[in-house]
């Protein structure tokens, strides 16, 4: 579903060369959950730009659901949900059914398809005491729920989420994790996500990729993350090792 | 596309009635803060009764027919300007993952529908020029040629102005002096400016197609600077040459955003 | 940014004042390239404000008391006040620290607001003042060529009414930021200030010009103070000492009535909450 191939992504600032992102390949099958981690500025949100086609790869090959993104990114659009965690792309001033059906109009979601998929939302992300209020009077955790439905109302087959959970508190973080999971399980979604908060690592991913300095600094599943550490290290344990480098940069996936 | 940006205007409009700033209000404001440039004229005119050799009324339609295709620019395009603002907040990101162009989403964005007051004024001071002058249908075919000419060639200066932001992210206020100087420039007769300028603004950015070629053939007056005859009916295929530019500079904005990522 | 904290309990009066000029002057300096683009914009709107007025002193010579280069060297002049006198509006950063709260902590502070705001905003005007205000001018000179004061007096009576015209620019603006605390939305209040300060300034045209009363009510309004009289006094076209009389009674009337905004303001934050 996504397929990255020697991807390299490098930036000029002030005549200097910075490589975001280096030879970096890695294959998400349909219906994958994956954590995408790293620390700050290792080249996760590089990469989730061009996973959505809005920044062209310097080198390498990219393919979401088939398409190259830089090439098709409209095409792309319909068949990918995008969550930024930090900033919300619903219309601030909206209530939050307004949006939604702005959105329906701007992905031509069919009427009846629309109507079925935001009562199954509604439901499941326990959108409907706030459906009519203003986006800017929705809690945190209200609004990213909000956000959550608004990009998954055209049924994309992938999910990328870039830091769902920042500033929630543990109440709506769960009841994010419980609806990533459903999604996941049920529907079959493919979701990449990326996160400071190991707990969605811990309670969601199968499996983990982590990328320093642009490269891929393991790849497996949450298991072999573990392993990778003395026995009994927690998980912040085990990641704080191979942020720092202090592990073996190898993985088995 | 076209139902989209309406349907975009349409929330944009909903968004701002969220704010309890009267509607009526704001329109009339828009409608004062667009007289000053026709209070202005009129000051010139309490001490002269020609400009350049144009009268007060001749004046006054050269500015209508600028002042409509502007106000109307303004209103529904100009909100491309604000990219370099969309890019240093990061925001211009969530306009590229929809699957909708980004241009008919920026135009659209915050769009104020208080800008229509402006409109109006512009669209009565040219009704007053057309009365005043005695114009008939005649020449006057031309006139809502023009306008649609200079709403083509203003629109294309405001993309071009979204494009250039691209790039100057810095100091995107450049841009207005290209954008709203365009329009100060037109409101007058050009042949109160000089030789070089007015040929610059004949065959290198065609702002004299606005409203003072063709409205010298409205006026059924000489160009005071000699251009032939059949100049007065380029406007629109100057304003299309000037449309293409804009949307390949505009695609190659979108590009150099794409692959520099800043 | 390199805005150092500022204490103003471990200094004495004037040096914090100094400092605070100081430090709106560099605020404004970290955005230098806006300030180039204003000085740009500012520029090129002079070179055409000034082919009108060229186009009106031929057709109607030595009118207003100006000759030609006169005219040209008053448009150039008043392009140079936008940007340090805010003619456009705005500036001061007041109106989203009370529409967000955080007036309160303005409020508090040993220094009273009116005279800290105004400090910085003097700094704020320098700034521009050389960034924004002398490029129209060396473009105004080498396109038409213009006047420059004849002898230090009039520079000093010049500088001395810019410096005025900026204190009832400032009066003006606080008054019009205030205001924020008592309307749900301050639009509408920003629109009428800009349509009165472009038009009865003197930015757009001569206040000469204005036909019969308009002309003369126009000529001893506030907002003659911050355009029309400064450049009447650098061109030595107006009698020094009643001008900048008139311009000192302005920017005392507009500095009271803010020290009493003020006021009301601290009695509206503290007593009700904001």
């Amino acid at each position: 579903m996504i397929e990255l191939d020697q991807v390299g992504r490098s930036f000029k600032v002030k005549r200097n060369v910075v490589h975001a992102v280096r030879d970096l390949s890695f294959t998400v099958s349909a219906g994958e959950f994956v954590g995408y981690l790293g620390p700050n500025g290792a080249g996760k949100s590089t990469t989730i730009k061009m996973l959505c086609g809005i920044l062209t790869p310097t080198t390498g090959r990219v393919r979401v659901a088939g398409l190259e993104p830089a090439r098709r990114r409209t095409t792309l659009a319909r068949r990918i949900g995008v969550v930024f965690g930090q900033r919300t792309t619903l219309w601030w001033d909206l209530p939050l059914k307004d949006s939604f059906e702005l959105i329906r109009h701007l992905y031509r979601v069919e009427r009846g398809a629309f109507a079925a998929r935001l009562a199954e939302l509604t439901e499941t992300l326990d959108l409907g005491g706030f459906l009519r209020t203003p986006v800017r009077q929705l809690s945190l955790g209200q609004r990213m729920r909000g956000d959550l439905a608004a990009a998954l109302l055209h049924a994309p087959d992938v999910l990328v989420l870039d830091e769902p959970t920042i500033g929630l508190d543990v109440v709506s973080k769960n009841g994010i994790r419980d609806f990533l999971k459903r999604l996941n399980a049920e529907r079959g979604t493919t979701v990449l996500l990326t996160t400071h908060d190991l707990g969605d690592i811990e309670r969601l991913c199968r499996r983990v990729m982590l990328i320093d300095h642009g490269r891929l600094a393991f790849d497996g599943t949450l298991g072999d993350l573990m392993a990778t550490a003395p026995e009994e290290s927690s998980i912040e344990e085990v990641v704080t090792r191979l942020y720092t480098g202090g592990a073996s940069r190898s993985g088995t996936g | 596309m076209v139902r989209t940006y309406f349907l975009l205007l349409w929330t944009w409009t909903r968004a701002a009635a969220a704010y309890p700033a009267s509607f009526a209000l704001m329109n009339l404001l828009g409608f004062v803060t667009a007289a000053i440039d026709v209070a202005v004229i009129l000051v010139i005119f309490a001490n002269t009764t020609t400009l350049a050799g144009f009268s007060r009324d001749e004046v006054l339609f050269l500015y209508g027919a600028a002042a409509l295709a502007f106000t109307i620019c303004d209103t529904f395009v100009s909100n491309i300007d604000r990219v370099s603002s969309h890019i240093r907040t990061g925001t211009l990101d969530t306009f590229l993952i929809r699957p909708v162009s980004a241009w008919i989403q920026l135009t659209a964005d915050r769009f104020q529908i208080t800008r229509l007051g402006r409109i109006l004024q512009a669209a009565l001071v040219l009704g007053y020029a057309i009365t005043a002058l005695g114009l008939d249908w005649r020449r006057g075919w031309m006139i809502p040629v023009m306008v649609l000419t200079g709403i083509v060639i203003f629109g294309a200066l405001w993309t071009l102005a979204g494009a250039a932001q691209f790039v100057l992210t810095d100091a995107p206020e450049v841009v207005n002096a290209f954008t709203y100087g365009s329009y100060q420039l037109s409101q007058y007769p050009l042949g109160i400016y000089a030789r070089d300028v007015v040929r610059g603004v004949t065959y290198v950015l065609p702002l004299a197609f606005v409203n003072w070629q063709p409205g010298l053939y409205v006026l059924g007056r000489d160009d005071p600077f000699g251009t032939p005859e059949y100049t007065r009916f380029a406007g629109p295929a100057a304003a299309l040459v000037l449309a293409l530019v804009a949307a390949l500079a505009w695609r190659q904005g979108v590009r150099h955003y794409r692959s520099t990522g800043s | 940014m390199r805005n150092r904290a500022i204490t103003p309990r471990r200094c004495p009066t004037i040096p914090l004042y100094a400092r605070l000029v100081r430090y709106g002057f560099r605020k404004h300096a970290t955005y230098v390239w806006a300030a180039l683009a204003g000085a740009f914009t500012n520029s090129v709107f002079g070179i055409l404000r000034a082919y009108i007025l060229i186009a009106l002193w031929q057709a109607r010579p030595g009118l207003a008391g100006y000759d030609m280069t006169d005219a040209i060297t008053y448009c150039f002049v008043t392009q140079a006040f936008i940007g340090p006198m805010q003619l456009f509006g705005g500036g001061l950063g007041l109106p989203e620290r009370i529409r967000s709260g955080d007036i309160a902590l303005d409020l508090v502070r040993p220094a009273p607001l009116q005279a800290w705001t105004l400090a910085e905003d003097a700094g704020r005007a320098a700034y521009l003042f050389l960034v924004r205000g002398i490029p129209p001018m060396l473009v105004g000179a080498l396109v038409f060529g213009i006047h420059f004061p004849a002898g230090p007096g009039r520079w000093l009576a010049f500088l001395t009414g810019f410096a005025l015209g900026v204190v009832v620019s400032f009066g003006w603006r606080y008054l019009i930021a205030l205001s924020v605390c008592w309307l749900l939305d301050d639009r509408g209040v920003a629109v009428v200030s800009l349509v009165l300060t472009t038009f009865f300034s003197g930015m757009m045209i001569p206040l000469h010009l204005f036909p019969g009363w308009l002309g003369d009510l126009a000529a001893v309004l506030p907002w003659a103070a911050m355009v029309q009289l400064p450049t009447d006094l650098y061109l030595g076209k107006a009698a020094v000492a009643q001008t900048l009389a008139l311009q000192a009674l302005w920017a005392v009337i507009l500095i009271g009535l803010g020290t009493a905004g003020t006021r009301a303001i601290r009695h509206k934050v503290v007593i009700q909450g904001g």
